[in-house]
């Protein structure tokens, strides 16, 4: 990554005390995001990735225990007094959920949210706030936005609560946006509309962002850099060129190849991963995908695979045995 | 409003829906769920019935299954009309046909153990001897991938969602029924576990000879394992057709942005940004003429007026359109 990091999350460990034992949510992760970028964190429900956008955010759950060091912006928040972090979250650091309505106030107008926001952080008095509220949801793509401002989020479809959560993230021009599966609750088409929506503004703001999603399909043509995670750790990460071009760890190669091809013949059997993601409270001494992985060998059940850089130090990969049959391939 | 029958390309259907109409109020207005669909599937055939959130897929899969009673128009299963059935002889003909449901977790009693839950249509459909129905729990456990003895003691949380999932699938088997109405069965899983279902779907459908309604919103899920598929929009159908033929020359303007919308995970496929603005309307008051039109690129004046019938326009495609892709 180039000098001017914006985000770095160093060593993170997010641990949760259940009745079953510790849960390892996160385990060692290690990311950065330059300012303007846009990084794509891929894995399954389980895997950690949104315990590790919880850590990044200080908006983890009391009782979870947190290690490590998140810098953002010359600042490390781990550190910052409650009072500053709540400052800095919806100023220059955003987030967008799943589910809009877990964000959004039921009994609060769209207007009120979106000017309470700005009014909070940007001290603007209330004709300019309300023009501005105006110009942002015009911005996302909701028609008719003054009269929007004096409507509740029930009375607005799935699609259309999205693009106000997202106005309401973007209406402080944050640094960083993390969007934790926004599209996942909504259809095909309206997934589309937000995926190009939060392209579009990224474009124009130089913001960076966080895609937090399950579908490798929305991070390709859509991110500078992706990791993904698997039972709470990074176990490949590359830039998105270069990680779909040559797949090293077999946990992604797999997790392509389950997904139903548009261009396969009907009835093609799919290569599904046999099994299913380790118990996070049973803590595993080799390689957490070994017990599903169809090239794991005896030292891939004993030993746990660091993250190591590859060919190129952008393309890292936890394995012992990574693919090369790709390698070949290009060569 | 006539439409003309949809068939496979032979044999007799096992299942017939002719002009189902489902209507419901909501206060003092009307939502127009399902308004004029017919279609047919063969014996041994997998329709995949694909569309958005409210297009009133479900609704169709219910009204078939008559779980929710039709406003009019006939579900004939294997010759018999379903929408006249009522009582005693209702759910004889209910061994026949099943259901699964999108969300495997929530529809399996947290209170009740794994082995009595899959015996329960038995215990319904009269089957009296213990020892009889452990056996064909037995059978059919083993047969979705479960380990029987391990099973059969537990109770449903203590299973993941694909593991829910396989077990819904085994009660939905035991009564060896012909026709299964699948209501988005994997959309609430995870990738990885996703195939482990569709291949499981595909497996058992060829072992107990099944014949299947497959809806989704997914339509590279649906393409996988669907002889034809049948995309549906605010309640009426635009186009049906053999699976490989639709995706590779879609005649619906709106069956075109459904496959344009895919995600597709290759970075060098640039997303195209041409999916129109939109949302679908109200089902509480669709557009007059062609409910697509008030998001279609290709609509005119003869689209407001004049609801398009379904006509052929290739071997085996027919498409709900005034100006068709081809």
């Amino acid at each position: 990554m180039t000098g001017n990091t914006l985000l770095s999350v160093e060593d993170v460990v997010v641990d949760l005390p259940t009745p079953r034992g510790n849960l390892r949510a996160v385990d060692r992760v290690n990311l950065t995001v330059g300012a303007g970028q846009t990084l794509g964190v891929v894995g399954e429900s389980g895997c950690g990735k949104t315990m590790l956008s919880r850590a990044i955010l200080q908006l983890l759950p009391k009782k979870a225990k947190l290690s490590g060091r998140v810098m953002f912006d010359g600042q490390d928040l781990l550190q910052l007094s409650p009072e500053k972090l709540r400052k800095l979250r919806g100023r220059s650091l955003a987030v967008v959920f799943q589910d809009p309505m877990t964000s959004l106030n039921p009994v609060l107008t769209i207007g009120t949210q979106l000017i309470e926001t700005l009014q909070e952080h940007l001290e603007l008095d209330d004709a300019t706030a309300t023009r501005r509220s105006i110009e942002l949801l015009a911005a996302v793509g909701i028609p008719a936005p003054e009269q929007r401002l004096a409507q509740y989020p029930h009375q607005l479809s799935g699609g259309m609560r999205q693009r106000v959560a997202i106005a309401i993230a973007l209406s402080c021009e944050p640094k960083l946006l993390i969007a934790d599966e926004p599209t996942t609750a909504l259809d095909v088409t309206i997934q589309a509309q937000i995926l190009d929506l939060l392209a579009r503004e990224q474009r124009r703001r130089h913001m960076a962002m966080i895609l937090i999603t399950h579908d490798l399909g929305v991070v390709a043509g859509r991110t500078d850099e992706v990791a993904v995670m698997y039972a709470g750790r990074v176990v490949e990460r590359a830039p998105t060129p270069a990680l779909f071009k040559k797949m090293r760890m077999p946990y992604t190669e797999a997790l392509l190849a389950a997904l139903p091809k548009l261009d396969a013949a009907p009835h093609t059997p799919l290569p599904a991963i046999s099994g299913r993601p380790p118990d996070p409270t049973r803590p595993m001494l080799g390689c957490s995908f070994s017990p599903r992985c169809r090239y794991a060998v005896a030292r891939c059940h004993t030993e746990k695979p660091a993250l190591e850089a590859a060919e190129t130090s952008e393309h890292q990969y936890a394995c012992f045995h990574p693919i090369e049959v790709h390698a070949e391939a290009v060569a | 409003m006539m439409q003309q029958a949809v068939s496979a390309a032979s044999g007799e259907p096992l299942l017939a829906v002719d002009d189902l109409v489902v209507e419901y109020p909501v206060g003092a207005k009307i939502v127009h769920a399902v308004s004029g669909v017919s279609l047919q599937i063969a014996r041994g055939e997998t329709l995949g019935l694909v569309g958005e959130s409210g297009c009133g897929k479900s609704t169709l899969g219910r009204a078939v299954l008559q779980l929710r009673r039709p406003t009019s128009g006939r579900v004939l299963f294997d010759g018999h009309d379903l929408t006249t059935m009522q009582g005693d002889a209702l759910r004889q003909m209910r061994r026949r046909v099943q259901l699964i449901f999108q969300d495997p977790i929530a529809s399996l009693n947290p209170r009740r153990k794994i082995g009595d839950i899959v015996a329960e249509p038995l215990v319904i459909a009269g089957v009296k001897d213990p020892e009889k129905r452990e056996q064909l729990v037995h059978e059919v456990l083993s047969a979705v991938g479960l380990d029987p003895t391990l099973v059969v003691g537990r109770l449903p949380h203590e299973f993941s969602g694909g593991q829910c999932q396989r077990i819904c699938i085994a009660r939905a088997l035991i009564l060896n029924p012909e026709f299964i109405v699948c209501d988005e069965p994997v959309s609430a899983l995870d990738v990885s576990i996703r195939a482990q279902i569709l291949n499981l779907l595909e497996e058992m459908k060829g072992r107990f000879g099944l014949t299947l309604l497959f809806i989704a919103h997914d339509l590279a899920v649906v393409k996988a394992v669907s002889d034809r598929v049948a995309v549906m929009y605010l309640g009426r159908l635009c186009e049906v057709g053999p699976s490989e033929q639709l995706f590779a020359r879609p005649a619906h303007p709106y069956t075109a942005l459904l496959i344009e919308a895919i995600p597709v995970p290759d970075p060098d496929v640039r997303p195209t940004e041409t999916v129109p603005v939109g949302e679908p309307p109200s089902p509480i008051a669709p557009p007059s003429g062609c409910r697509f039109r008030t998001r279609c690129p290709r609509a005119d004046q003869r689209c407001s007026d004049e609801v398009p019938e379904l006509r052929a326009v290739a071997p085996g495609q027919f498409v709900a359109c005034h100006h068709p892709l081809i």
